[in-house]
């Protein structure tokens, strides 16, 4: 099984021609991705080392039956292509770009809700499981398959995780980055109920970070809906309030959004929050032992 | 970003939201002239990016245009928090029969721009969020349907504002701060306070304004308004090399690859009992030029006694980072000692490349946490 990827994506890169589409869309083939098809306005006909080039998504789905789109087109344009991967009937979006300006995802997220369709991002480094499919940036070499679900707002963070995940000798059934803006498709919830479904996955990591408050609604979902143990890591005790940390999202203001108080919503709905990635990487292997 | 206050009054302007007359000064001299131009009585405001000007004792009425002379000459060169103030603005002092509170957020949570008016105005919402929070009314704009003139009149009858001519003005205001705030793309439009005078006129007598740094490349306008002069020296000279730099009060200086991964590296460093100095992302590329320019401010900070180098590579490149850092170390003379961790892509090659030069101040660790507690050691 696994979540959102897997050997039935068939994939589309909106962007495909760029430099970063084509290196990472081909590196995404060469770990197994069923790459079919690529948009590129106005390079309809062309071919990216053998990929099928079309000049709109409706046409790369109606030819190739693509059912997820990735999208590396650059920021100004990411909103657009974005509703014509949903208006094609996409039904799962991941969207590596950063720097969507937060008002376009604010409608976009609404968008959403009318649509059947996921979307992953922006700002984000894709979705991985191993063995199966890998859309997106995430260096799949760290990973192996398994049975741990990991759910992450930060990119490299996630690798840090992954790879002490791996050390401990733990795989993961899928990697998902859903992104560090303020304003991100798939939410921490939604993926989470994934899991919950897949049967694959038999613990969960969540990894989180300062501001906004979906950790906190995380808690309550897990707490309400998950049987599968989660354990989560929060990166940003220390980070002043006021000053963003990198990512647009990692803002504090005021007292909330900051790590200790979604340390305690979380422990306090009886989820175990690691002080370190590693300490995080424990807690699940000593789960998984049990 | 953030706006100042005479900026984020500009733009309340453009969208016909009543604001009072002013004049920007940057010396003692144009706050005379302007005092001498607005009629006085005036007000002097510091303009600096934080909040608590008034307790600071940078905001002063001033009657007479030699007043306001002195008025600017204490407050200019000020420190506010850390901010030293390097303008006024000088506006007609207004009479105040009330004050009220009026904003608009992006609030991430619910995924929608949220109004939030009191007649409590003049202190700090969170005050008033605490204490009466009855009297704080909220109300959502969805996204997609936008703001309608109701939604303003809701705003008003919902707080209890009386007087019908106070009713109409400020559900204009709201519709027009709706505007503005979608114009700009904003974060925060916040008027506080938004006064009404003796005679039943209302007016924004303050901004807070943040704009979406991700839009700015469509608002050359907003763009312009950036105070590149504003800030800690170090974050500017960051900004310029286009390093994401944030300034920390302790020794080791940190320097990761992704947000997410250094900011748990800041947090490691202290949970071994290290103080962290900076956070300093290297972003997504990381190649040997930006190892270079972030070396070069960490280590423009004198507090710094130790640096921490936390890399996972993904689409960073081990070997590109340890070449990075070994020309640094070539190009720039640096004492302090130089912790290295290297993980992910091309690592072990990054390594043998670190081994092979063995500068004297370079230590590689094999992990996260040996990382942190080394370099902590060496910063002590």
């Amino acid at each position: 099984m696994a979540i959102l990827v897997d050997t039935d994506t068939r994939l589309v890169v909106q962007g495909l021609t760029g430099s970063e589409g084509k290196f990472h869309g081909l590196r995404n083939r060469a770990y197994g991705t069923q790459l079919v098809a690529g948009v590129t306005p106005g390079k309809g006909g062309q071919d990216v080392e053998g990929v099928p080039v079309f000049d709109t998504v409706v046409a790369a789905v109606t030819e190739t039956g693509a059912n997820t789109s990735m999208i590396f087109v650059p920021a100004p344009f990411a909103a657009d292509a974005i509703y014509e991967a949903l208006d094609a009937g996409i039904a799962i979006v991941i969207c590596i770009t950063e720097g969507v300006p937060a008002h376009e995802m604010l409608r976009i997220h609404a968008y959403l809700r009318t649509r059947d369709a996921t979307m992953i991002g922006p700002n984000c480094p894709g979705v991985l499981s191993p063995e199966k499919a890998n859309v997106g940036i995430i260096p799949a070499e760290i990973f192996r398959e398994g049975s741990v679900g990991l759910v992450s707002r930060s990119g490299t963070l996630t690798y840090q995780i992954g790879h002490e995940l791996t050390q401990l000798g733990l795989g993961n059934s899928t990697i998902v980055g859903i992104g560090g803006d303020p304003v991100v498709g798939a939410s921490f919830v939604e993926v989470l109920a994934r899991f919950e479904a897949d049967p694959q996955t038999e613990h969960v990591v969540m990894v989180g970070e300062i501001g906004g408050d979906e950790e906190e609604k995380a808690a309550s979902f897990i707490e309400s809906e998950m049987s599968k143990p989660v354990v989560a890591y929060i990166a940003g005790f220390t980070a002043p309030p006021g000053k963003t940390m990198g990512h647009a999202g990692a803002i504090i203001s005021g007292s909330a959004g900051t790590a200790q108080a979604k340390k305690d919503a979380l422990e306090e709905r009886g989820v175990r929050v690691g002080t370190t990635p590693t300490e995080a990487a424990e807690l699940v292997a000593a789960l998984a032992r049990a | 970003m953030d706006l100042y206050e005479f900026q984020g009054k500009e733009l309340f302007r453009r969208h016909g939201i009543p604001v009072s007359e002013g004049r920007l000064a940057m010396n003692p001299a144009q706050a005379r002239e302007a005092a001498q131009q607005l009629g006085c009585p005036v007000v002097v405001k510091a303009q600096v990016l934080t909040g608590g000007r008034g307790k600071a004792g940078g905001i002063k009425v001033a009657d007479s245009p030699a007043d306001a002379d002195a008025r600017a000459r204490d407050i200019l060169g000020m420190d506010i928090g850390g901010h030293v103030v390097h303008k006024v603005w000088i506006e007609r002092a207004s009479e105040i029969a009330r004050e009220y509170y009026l904003s608009l957020t992006f609030d991430r949570g619910a995924k929608k721009p949220l109004f939030m008016f009191t007649r409590q105005g003049g202190i700090d919402i969170e005050e008033v969020a605490a204490s009466s929070p009855e009297a704080l009314v909220r109300f959502h704009v969805d996204p997609l349907e936008g703001y309608h003139p109701w939604q303003g009149r809701r705003l008003v009858y919902a707080a209890g504002v009386e007087d019908p001519g106070e009713q109409k003005q400020i559900a204009s205001i709201a519709g027009k701060l709706f505007d503005v705030f979608l114009a700009c793309e904003a974060m925060l439009c916040e008027i506080n306070p938004l006064i009404v005078t003796p005679q039943g006129e209302v007016r924004a007598l303050d901004s807070k304004f943040t704009v979406d740094d991700n839009a700015l490349f469509r608002h050359a306008d907003l763009a312009e308004m950036r105070d590149l002069e504003a800030g800690d020296p170090l974050e500017r000279l960051a900004r310029e090399k286009g390093v994401t730099y944030v300034k920390l009060d302790g020794e080791v200086g940190v320097l990761g690859n992704g947000a997410g991964l250094t900011m748990s590296t800041v947090d490691v460093v202290t949970f071994v009992g290290g103080r962290p100095a900076n956070f300093c992302d290297l972003g997504g590329g990381g190649d040997a030029q930006g190892v270079v320019d972030a070396l070069s401010v960490i280590t423009r900070d004198p507090q710094v006694r130790s640096i921490f180098f936390n890399i996972f590579g993904g689409i960073t490149r081990g070997d590109e980072v340890a070449r990075g850092i070994l020309q640094a170390l070539s190009q720039m003379s640096i004492e302090d000692p130089i912790v290295v961790r290297l993980d992910g892509t091309n690592a072990e090659e990054g390594r043998r490349l670190l081994q092979d030069a063995a500068p004297p101040n370079l230590h590689v660790e094999a992990t996260m946490l040996d990382g942190a507690r080394r370099a902590v050691e060496l910063a002590a």
